[in-house]
């Protein structure tokens, strides 16, 4: 088992040691509002500090890409860069549009960071370090994650303007198609490992992940997912709803300063949601790589902190997303929609009824070879 | 005591926007209300330890039905126009309907809270059993009215597929 082992650098300890620490002093009552409020503060300080850091990322990854240096001024190797850009934006001004529905136009920004944020809070980041943890964990993503989605519809309809108008609708359709998508590649796994709840999920994948559990199925799905979820985050080759030759920036276009970057935000968090979605139900989440009955090996990979596995399987699963972004050109509406409803949805399909076939006729690899896996 | 609050913060919020539903002059603002009110119901659920029904409410009103209604909406003629104020014999029959709905919907309730007195609390319902619940042919189990509901939508999709075909 996993506690067997020493973690000593696992933030577990803190927590449970700062859980003792107030319940000893304090009624029930406050332990839990503090508690709470200390987890979601924790959780938005993270949201904005991994944006920071996934911008500067992206910024110099797509840089070396196009053979370029990308950000250096700022700061040593330009480190500083996306500080100085969010202290900009929080100074920018926020304006008003004429003739526009006021009250949508502002409330549109909510809906994309509520959704984002709500989403963030079901990642487990460690042992320990997991917020939100339903017994339908999978079905609670999918639900809160299509929240977004009206406030691109909002933003467009409320900006009063053709293209971000136009945005909108081709955001909304790419949106609605690759969302069925995701949801059946994550309802593959669901039923190879028998449970909805994130938790139990990692915790059955410590020895061999879903990924290679399901051998031929899993893998299928686990391209369909990183597919459908790199389309519904507009980004890389699809991203029509912003194409910026055509539509200026798409639904976006009229915002400006805080709620320009509201989008923004969204924009990277969900790519980051997607990639740790996708690490949780396919690459073991934060479980280190195990074999059994090699027990100094175990050991050893114990030693690493669990949040320090979860953010390296994440961080290869962006880099993925980054160098697909900058490799393919940008595809037609039509090929976009041909894609999803003529390929991916039937693929899909026919890949469920295949993991159901290797789950009830014992094919998995954990059924094959129960004493190695 | 944290659960009444929040209970009463959800209520008044869901009854607020449910009355700037009705009254907002603008359809697309009607609709934006609509959904707060649909997201109240969800965080009800919440409160009751519902999660699937929650997880449920949230992608079919929240994510489907009204981002539906929305496109519907926007493919409508001019949604921003304020809407004209009927004339005073239409709205008279407007405003008996509304109270007559208003006072079924209040005996019904009042009957029921009479009846169930107290609210039996459930333990947490798990995945497992709502699907072997959905696809059992035992007793309490549904898997007629499920195949029938999907035999109805099946065929609405063939419908409506029919009604949008080119000749």
């Amino acid at each position: 088992m996993i506690l067997n082992y020493a973690q000593p650098l696992e933030v577990s300890n803190l927590t449970s040691w700062l859980d003792t620490f107030l319940r000893s002093g304090l009624p029930n009552f406050w332990v839990l509002f503090i508690e709470f409020v200390l987890v979601g503060a924790l959780l938005l300080a993270a949201y904005a500090i991994i944006a920071l850091i996934l911008i500067y990322a992206e910024r110099k990854i797509t840089a070396f890409f196009q053979a370029r240096f990308g950000p250096n001024r700022v700061g040593k190797w330009g480190l500083l860069q996306s500080v100085a850009d969010m202290i900009k934006i929080l100074l920018k001004e926020i304006i008003r549009i004429n003739r526009s529905d006021r009250f949508l136009f502002f409330a549109a920004p909510f809906f994309m960071i509520v959704a984002s944020v709500l989403t963030f809070g079901a990642i487990a980041f460690g042992k320990g370090l997991h917020a939100i943890d339903f017994n339908v964990g999978v079905l609670y993503v999918s639900a809160v994650s299509s929240l977004g989605i009206i406030g691109v519809l909002l933003a467009g309809w409320s900006s009063n303007n053709k293209y971000a108008m136009i945005g909108a609708m081709r955001s909304g359709a790419q949106f609605v198609s690759y969302e069925l998508s995701a949801g059946f590649a994550l309802m593959t796994i669901v039923v190879l490992s028998g449970t909805m709840q994130f938790s139990e999920m990692i915790e059955k994948q410590q020895y061999c992940w879903n990924i290679f559990n399901g051998h031929i199925s899993s893998m299928v799905a686990f391209v369909i997912y990183l597919i459908s979820g790199h389309a519904e985050t507009n980004r890389g080759p699809f991203d029509l709803p912003e194409a910026e030759s055509e539509l200026t920036a798409g639904y976006h276009t009229e915002y400006s300063g805080l709620q320009f970057g509201f989008y923004y935000l969204a924009e990277y968090l969900n790519m980051f949601i997607i990639a740790s979605i996708a690490t949780v139900v396919f690459l073991g989440g934060y479980l280190p790589i195990q074999v059994h009955g090699w027990d100094g090996f175990n050991q050893a990979m114990n030693y690493i902190p669990t949040y320090v596995w979860f953010f390296g399987k994440t961080g290869v699963l962006i880099f993925l997303s980054l160098w697909v972004r900058w490799s393919f050109p940008r595809l037609r509406i039509d090929q976009l929609l041909n894609l999803e409803w003529k390929y991916l949805l039937p693929i899909n399909l026919v890949n469920i009824l295949i993991m159901v076939i290797l789950v009830m006729t014992g094919l998995t690899l954990t059924d094959l070879f129960p004493g190695l896996f | 005591m944290a659960e009444k609050i929040i209970f009463y913060i959800l209520a008044v919020l869901m009854a607020v926007f449910s009355v700037m539903a009705v009254t907002s002059k603008r359809i697309i603002r009607s609709a934006t209300y609509l959904l707060f009110v649909l997201l109240g119901t969800a965080g009800l659920y919440l409160l009751l330890n519902y999660n699937y029904l929650f997880a449920v409410q949230i992608a079919v009103y929240a994510g489907g039905i009204m981002v539906l209604f929305i496109m519907a909406i926007l493919l409508t003629n001019k949604p921003g126009e304020k809407v004209r104020t009927e004339l005073p014999v239409r709205r008279a029959i407007a405003g008996v309907t509304a109270f007559a709905g208003l006072a079924f919907c209040a005996h019904v309730i009042y009957y029921n809270i009479n009846r169930v007195s107290e609210l039996v609390t459930q333990s947490e319902i798990t995945p497992q059993f709502l699907g072997h619940t959905m696809m059992g042919t035992d007793k309490y189990q549904y898997l007629l009215p499920f195949e029938t509901i999907s035999i109805l939508l099946l065929a609405c999709i063939v419908g409506a597929i029919m009604i949008a075909r080119k000749r």
